[in-house]
């Protein structure tokens, strides 16, 4: 795959996206094409989100082409589980050296896919390009495909040079990757009238495990997970699936909508955090299945599942009730969550609304109602102010704003790619609220915010003091 | 006298090493109201980060330049400006520590005519120091990145222009504290000179800006570490103590520049190496060692007498930078254990003295065959998974370290810390030998 600057605006102005969709319906996507700010930037390149979409994928080696810093600044840290091979886990680059960057580095990646290749048989082996690589000219296309015809193995080229955007836009280069190399080239055993795919879950800290029972329990069959817990196989048989089920995530937009295109496989997004979400998740797919007895088995479940949800939530109301947090995530999350911690009972009184589409604040301001605050940028300063303003008892975010939030002598919950709780589907509403209560009521809170005998004032604890009155 | 392989091969299996802008970012994270800034794209940045964070478990100042296609075939130097300002105007940094990658070294942005054009264009930032680094990602490794920045604050801050003249201190020592040294590490260090009635400058001093203490307020810039006027008044030092041979090539700047001797210390972990240390802050203070470390030796003396029966002839095989590779191989055999293995991440001078046959520039891909029949494996957390494979136990050292708590304090150096790293290593051994008695 050639990425030229016509294919980057294509994968920017995704016409699926409704980022693109401004009210006129014209015009480019927003935050697609803004600019990385210099000096104010933060967040991850094209590689970056191409690596976080393909990585998952479990017994594919993932081979970087560039310098040190890009794989090994990068590999083993990503929070995506495997219930198998652990080939995925591994980091491989070629380590460019200044050599290398004088004479180009084509000989090295092929003889590096071949020592990939010769000791450890992955089923195929993604080829990552980077800033270096691109810049010098290396001709990752033909090198793959040379080494393709000489192993026989499946040898994918990503074309991920970091300068090209940001990590969203690498999630798409990545999923074309997919749609150009990997979809369709194989064919299921067999398949059966509920085969679906679950496109942009990538089984962060095994939240997958916490869906497929269901899906089992319904006689739904995930045919590929593109790409959580994936495996190289089932991605390539993906174009049999009946429909793709698109999880709380626009990044793979560009492949839902070209396999409609291409296979007339429908699309829905759906979400599986919180009991209304994950509800609605089981029924509209069972709805576009278009089965009536699956239907009825989706309604039974939904009662099953939410009586014992009822039940193990009892511990959690009352601690949780009433409780005021601020979220601070990207897009779709957004209400996701917000849908989550209403089901707990919580409020919710300031979101960001940064990657968030039109849509999804028109449904953000219903949920939060008129008092909400929607945080359309944000820093560490605008957080922690807007966490005083609103007397909120918790910060729920990326691991990024962690230490802004504990530094503040505020609780804090994780919810972005290095958590280590999955929050997904019923039993994962349990865990979230089980987490919850443990960070709103540790009892370290109170000591922390106890200033020494000999200090005259607590110390500056800005929202949290006020709050806890 | 060990030889020095590396593996002939195409492809880095499981990286050991990092890269030098990393490093140089760590380095200069030791510095007060610091901005470290890389010239690349937004996700050389965001992976340093994310290592930092994930290792302190500290918020880690860190910034781009986000370059991008565009920039990167017209030039980087809109950024480099561009950055810098906004820097200036949102996190008021005292010190903005400015290093290149992979990409705007292929590139080959000008870096010294960029920021002289910056200086000529904005005369009232001239009170701000820019310390440049040159660190491309496809050289060295996180340890020399660490050193190249510690090189240049000490080649560029003292040398800004200073508004009063120095008075000698003879009491003031440099301290050129190596990647090696852990916030922990240095707080010890710091405690140790300032017994002999010397005023140590640590330059990085990360034991006051990565040790993880709860500020009355947000920053975002690094709270703590060596001052701006600290740095500026090297100049009036009496002596460099540098800790870590890497240290060696800034000591050496400082004795050009500003005439101040030094001496090197590879090691502060050991009897023999602390002796030595103490011995030298008495020359250098005449004050004879206190009374409290003269304690703490006895209970070392002590300490290695009850541990020795675990060490004797084990055999350890070691993944570290060459800084700490030395430290611990040395130590390890002043304790009867034996080198099985070394791998490490770029060239050094100590590498020809460890006492091993061979020592190999690799990845964990040779560590994990050269480690076969250890007894035990040191390292960073990637060697978790290896240990596990090998069922060998881990002693975790080194970075990352993202699977253990409180890095930022952990101390391995003075008589206490070897006292402390015996006694912890000296556990694992004897784990192992009474795990099969139970059964």
């Amino acid at each position: 795959m050639k990425i030229t600057q016509g294919k980057i605006n294509e994968l920017l102005s995704e016409s699926a996206c409704e980022h693109n969709h401004k009210k006129d319906s014209k015009g480019k996507n927003k935050s697609c094409t803004q600019q990385a700010q210099p000096g104010a930037a933060q967040g991850g390149c094209a590689f970056d989100g191409a690596m976080i979409a393909l990585v998952p994928i479990t017994d594919a080696a993932h081979l970087v082409h560039g310098p040190i810093a890009c794989a090994g600044n990068s590999w083993g840290g990503r929070g995506s589980l495997s219930s198998g091979p652990t080939l995925y886990k591994m980091g491989f680059t070629t380590d460019l050296n200044e050599n290398d960057v004088i004479f180009g580095g084509e000989k090295r990646l092929y003889k590096a896919i071949l020592e990939v290749q010769q000791r450890y048989s992955p089923a195929a082996i993604f080829v990552y390009s980077t800033c270096v690589t691109a810049l010098i000219g290396d001709d990752i296309d033909a090198v793959c495909q040379k080494a393709a015809e000489k192993t026989g193995t499946p040898i994918i080229p990503v074309n991920s040079p970091g300068f090209i955007g940001s990590k969203n836009l690498g999630n798409r280069v990545g999923g074309e990757a997919l749609l150009e190399y990997v979809v369709g080239t194989r064919e299921p055993e067999f398949t059966t009238p509920y085969d679906i795919n679950l496109i942009g879950e990538y089984n962060i800290a095994g939240e997958l495990w916490n869906v497929l029972p269901l899906f089992e329990k319904l006689g739904i069959r995930v045919l590929a997970q593109i790409t959580g817990d994936g495996r190289y196989h089932n991605i390539a048989c993906s174009h049999r699936a009946k429909l793709n089920v698109m999880i709380c995530s626009k990044a793979l937009i560009n492949m839902a909508r070209k396999m409609e295109e291409k296979y007339g496989i429908p699309y829905i997004e759906e979400s599986f955090y919180g009991v209304e979400d994950m509800n609605r998740c089981l029924r509209n797919i069972a709805a576009k299945l278009g089965d009536s007895d699956l239907q009825q088995r989706v309604e039974q479940l939904i009662a099953a599942e939410t009586e014992k949800l009822n039940e193990a939530l009892i511990p959690y109301r009352d601690r949780l009730k009433g409780k005021r947090v601020v979220l601070y995530t990207g897009g779709v999350k957004s209400w996701s969550i917000i849908s989550a911690a209403k089901d707990l009972g919580m409020e919710v009184c300031a979101t960001s609304t940064k990657k968030s589409t039109e849509e999804d604040k028109a449904r953000i301001q219903t949920l939060l109602g008129k008092d909400g605050i929607m945080l359309e940028k944000g820093n560490a300063q605008e957080l922690l102010r807007v966490i005083a303003q609103t007397q909120a008892d918790m910060l729920i975010a990326g691991g990024r704003n962690q230490y802004t939030a504990l530094k503040a002598r505020i609780p804090f919950l994780d919810i972005n790619q290095e958590r280590h709780h999955p929050y997904a589907g019923y039993a994962g509403l349990v865990e979230m609220a089980r987490e919850l209560d443990e960070a709103l009521h540790s009892p370290i809170w109170e000591q922390i915010r106890q200033p020494a005998p000999w200090e005259t004032e607590a110390p500056n604890t800005e929202a949290v003091s006020d709050a806890e009155e | 006298m060990a030889t020095i392989t590396t593996p002939k091969k195409s492809v880095a299996v499981n990286p050991l090493k990092q890269s030098q802008p990393l490093g140089a970012a760590l380095a200069f994270l030791g510095l007060k109201g610091v901005m470290p800034l890389f010239h690349g794209s937004q996700g050389c940045t965001a992976f340093a980060k994310v290592m930092l964070v994930r290792h302190f478990r500290e918020a880690i100042p860190l910034a781009t330049t986000a370059m991008t296609e565009v920039s990167t075939i017209l030039g980087g130097e809109d950024n480099v400006e561009t950055a810098i300002l906004t820097l200036v105007e949102k996190s008021k940094p005292e010190i903005i520590g400015l290093c290149t990658t992979g990409l705007t070294e292929t590139r080959g942005d000008d870096m010294e005519g960029i920021l002289k054009n910056f200086r000529k264009r904005h005369p009232k930032l001239d009170h701000l120091p820019i310390v440049f680094v040159s660190t491309a990602d496809f050289k060295g490794a996180l340890q020399d990145g660490y050193a190249a920045a510690v090189e240049s604050i000490v080649k560029t801050i003292p040398a800004m222009s200073r508004p009063v003249p120095l008075d000698p201190l003879p009491s003031q020592v440099v301290i050129l504290a190596g990647p090696s040294f852990s916030p922990g590490d240095i707080q010890e260090v710091k405690e140790i000179v300032a017994a002999f009635g010397l005023y140590p400058v640590v330059v990085p001093d990360l034991s006051i800006s990565l040790d993880g203490h709860l500020g009355d307020s947000y920053s975002a810039v690094t709270g703590g570490g060596t001052t701006l006027a600290q740095l500026q008044s090297l100049g009036s030092s009496a002596f460099t103590l540098a800790l870590g041979e890497s240290m060696r090539g800034a000591a050496d700047i400082l004795q050009k520049q500003l005439g101040i001797p030094y001496e090197v210390f590879p090691q502060l972990t050991g009897l023999g190496a602390v002796d030595e240390f103490l011995q030298a802050l008495t020359d250098l203070s005449g004050v004879p060692v206190p009374e409290k470390y003269r304690h703490q030796r006895r209970q070392l003396q002590d300490a290695m007498l009850d541990t020795h029966f675990f060490f004797g002839r084990k055999r350890v095989a070691l993944a570290l930078e060459p800084d700490l590779l030395y430290t611990v191989a040395q130590w390890l055999r002043a304790m009867g254990a034996e080198i099985h293995a070394a791998v490490t991440t770029t060239k050094s001078p100590l590498l020809n003295q460890l006492p091993i046959e061979t020592v190999t520039i690799g990845d964990l891909e040779d560590f994990e065959h050269l480690a076969k029949r250890a007894d035990l494996l040191i390292g960073n957390s990637n060697i978790a998974a290896i240990a596990h494979r090998l069922r060998t136990p881990l002693y975790r050292l080194g970075f990352p370290i993202f699977d253990r708590l409180g890095n930022g304090h952990r101390c391995t150096i003075g008589y206490r810390g070897t006292m402390q790293l015996l006694f912890d290593i000296g556990n694992l051994f004897l784990e192992q030998e009474e795990a099969p008695a139970k059964h």
